[in-house]
């Protein structure tokens, strides 16, 4: 306890006990933990201006094929379903000297990349929380350039993921999303919902909170209307209710988080109980295949008990 | 001459008890130039490893909540020092539903434990005036052991310099289901008696209902034997939390740990005090 240091540091310095590897023992990772001045991102990207319009990076989706995975990964121990939360576009433009706008484009490729990886390495589900409920207070320029980037995004991809075996699926309160928006989701999701490679269900104007409301309000609905009673209500009926029941596995295994920033800041909240939690270092745009190596591969080798016994 | 040894060492440690506790007075006289969290909540894990380490007593040996002594000490040093620091809330998973899932002779050996701990505990929070809260679905326990509880959150009703809330038998899943099955009941209810004022239910109806309406959403949560999930602890008060996880097991927590999480939380207080507030807007 008395120590005759002074200069504390603000990362946590305490190290992980070194744990011997025995057979079927896999080692636990802790949570990365941020730097006071975190210094500027190693990439150097060449081609640091605004990109266009054109937000496809190298053709279709490749169609199914074995692929196969880094050394560090397994197949067997491939989660089902992983989240991501894409944080750090604004700061990844401005390290740039790029306007915001910049950012949000070169996330879209990130996103795109990711996406193409999840197909190649058999996961299954892949939320993104693209747009939270909270973001409607951003300047209205930026909103509504997010807004017009969620359009030109879908148009241009919806026939790539077509082909690719991708099912869209956007949750979130999409009334507050513009007309035209709101159509274009309706067409894709409709045109896409026969594919099984991957379902990427896109977060736009989302909220944890609301999607729990929503589904109390929903069941209130249903016991005021006498189709349940009130002793019925119980969690397999909430999860029904929720949002994400738009797929078969709605709970993530795996939720990243990039950027540095250690909180789920209301992203599935109910959904995340057994979540394993990954934060990244990296600024979105920056998040690519080798940090995605990293976040499965400490995924890969921690131990869920779900409150037993191993 | 032994005598005068054992009175050396004595003084020797009386005196670096002093230095120790003065330069925590220092530090934390430091910390408290920056915001302090309002409210930390902890997940108390790595109890069965420093048993395992320190080879404590075995669960299904009589008494033998042994391994969790150390634990709930370590409780009370965190409880003495988030006071000392003007730390109003602290929140305690103690037992989660998922739990009951262990072998009966464990979870009989915890329920006596908790027992036997409730009994320190009433003397404990009554000398330090800390009023004590038990979240979680208590109907699960024995009835002693819900009984205990309940004389003791009335005994210390009246207390307000720091408040307790001990989680056990919860997982917040159960917590927001209870919430939500409150705010339908209430609907009915309104709806039966014409006071329905509101077409719909609103999410401060369904949060007045939840087991942790005691206490604001928590500043940090801090988890404990190096894991990185919430293990269905909090998910809805945890929105905006600064979730920070350490390495040491529960029972070797200490000082350090708690200045570097509160550390770590100062730098990004602003954001989360920014979000909260936008959320109420909206």
């Amino acid at each position: 306890m008395l120590s005759l240091r002074f200069a504390i540091p603000t990362a946590n310095t305490l190290t992980p006990p070194k744990i011997k590897p025995k057979p079927g023992l896999v080692v636990q990772t802790a949570w990365n933990q941020t730097d006071l001045f975190p210094s500027l991102p190693k990439r150097n990207d060449n081609k640091l201006q605004a990109a266009t319009t054109d937000l496809s990076v190298a053709g279709d989706i490749p169609a199914e094929e074995v692929v196969e995975l880094p050394a560090e990964l397994s197949r067997e121990l491939m989660p089902k379903h992983v989240a991501v939360i894409m944080d750090g576009n604004g700061r990844w433009a401005r390290q740039r000297g790029l306007a915001t706008s910049a950012g949000h484009e070169a996330g879209v490729k990130a996103l795109r990349e990711l996406v193409e990886l999840c197909c190649q390495w058999g996961i299954q589900v892949l939320t993104v929380f693209a747009f939270s409920y909270e973001n409607w207070i951003r300047p209205k320029v930026e909103v509504d350039f997010l807004m017009s980037l969620f359009e030109r995004a879908l148009k241009s991809e919806v026939e790539s993921f077509s082909r690719g075996g991708i099912r869209i699926s956007v949750i979130g309160d999409s009334t507050k999303l513009p007309t035209s928006l709101q159509k274009l989701i309706n067409e894709v999701e409709e045109t896409t919902k026969h594919n099984s490679r991957l379902q990427l269900i896109v977060a736009v104007s989302y909220s944890g909170k609301y999607d729990v409301v929503q589904a109390c309000r929903s069941i209130a609905e249903k016991a005021k209307d006498g189709q349940i009673q009130l002793d019925d209500i119980n969690e397999s009926l909430i999860e029904q209710e929720l949002e994400t029941n738009c797929t078969e596995h709605p709970y993530p295994d795996l939720l990243i988080r990039t950027s540095g920033e250690l909180r789920v800041s209301n992203f599935l909240l109910w959904q995340l109980a057994y979540t394993e939690l990954f934060f990244a270092q990296e600024l979105w745009p920056d998040f690519r295949k080798d940090e995605f190596v990293d976040a499965l591969s400490s995924y890969q080798q921690r131990q869920r008990r779900y409150g037993g016994r191993h | 001459m032994e005598k005068e040894v054992m009175s050396s060492l004595k003084m020797a440690g009386n005196i670096l008890c002093s230095a120790s506790s003065f330069i925590r007075k220092c530090i934390f006289g430091v910390l408290r130039v920056g915001p302090i969290p309002n409210h930390i909540a902890f997940i108390m894990d790595g109890n069965r490893r420093y048993a395992k380490k320190q080879k404590l007593s075995h669960d299904g040996a009589a008494g033998g909540g042994g391994r969790y002594d150390a634990g709930f000490w370590a409780l009370m040093v965190m409880l003495l020092y988030c006071q000392e620091l003007g730390v109003k809330y602290i929140t305690a998973y103690a037992f989660s539903i998922d739990n009951f899932k262990r072998k009966p002779e464990e979870v009989e050996s915890l329920m006596t434990s908790m027992l036997e701990k409730f009994h320190l505990l009433d003397i404990l929070v009554k000398l330090l005036a800390v009023r004590v809260h038990y979240a979680g679905n208590l109907e699960l326990l024995s009835n002693e052991l819900r009984a205990s509880a309940m004389e003791l959150t009335e005994a210390t009703a009246a207390y307000s310099k720091s408040v307790l809330t001990i989680c056990i038998a919860y997982t917040s899943r159960d917590e927001i289901l209870h919430a939500v099955r409150e705010s339908c009941e209430q609907k009915r209810i309104d709806l039966e008696f014409g006071n329905d004022d509101d077409d719909e239910i609103k999410l401060m109806k369904v949060e007045k209902n939840m087991y942790m309406a005691v206490a604001p959403d928590p500043d940090i949560i801090i988890r404990t034997g190096g894991e990185n999930r919430l293990s269905n602890f909090l998910l809805w008060q945890s929105c905006w939390s600064h979730l920070h996880s350490m390495w040491v097991l529960w029972p070797e927590i200490g000082v350090w740990n708690l200045v570097f999480a509160i550390l770590n939380f100062q730098r990004n207080k602003t954001y989360c005090l920014d979000m909260k507030k936008k959320e109420k807007e909206l």
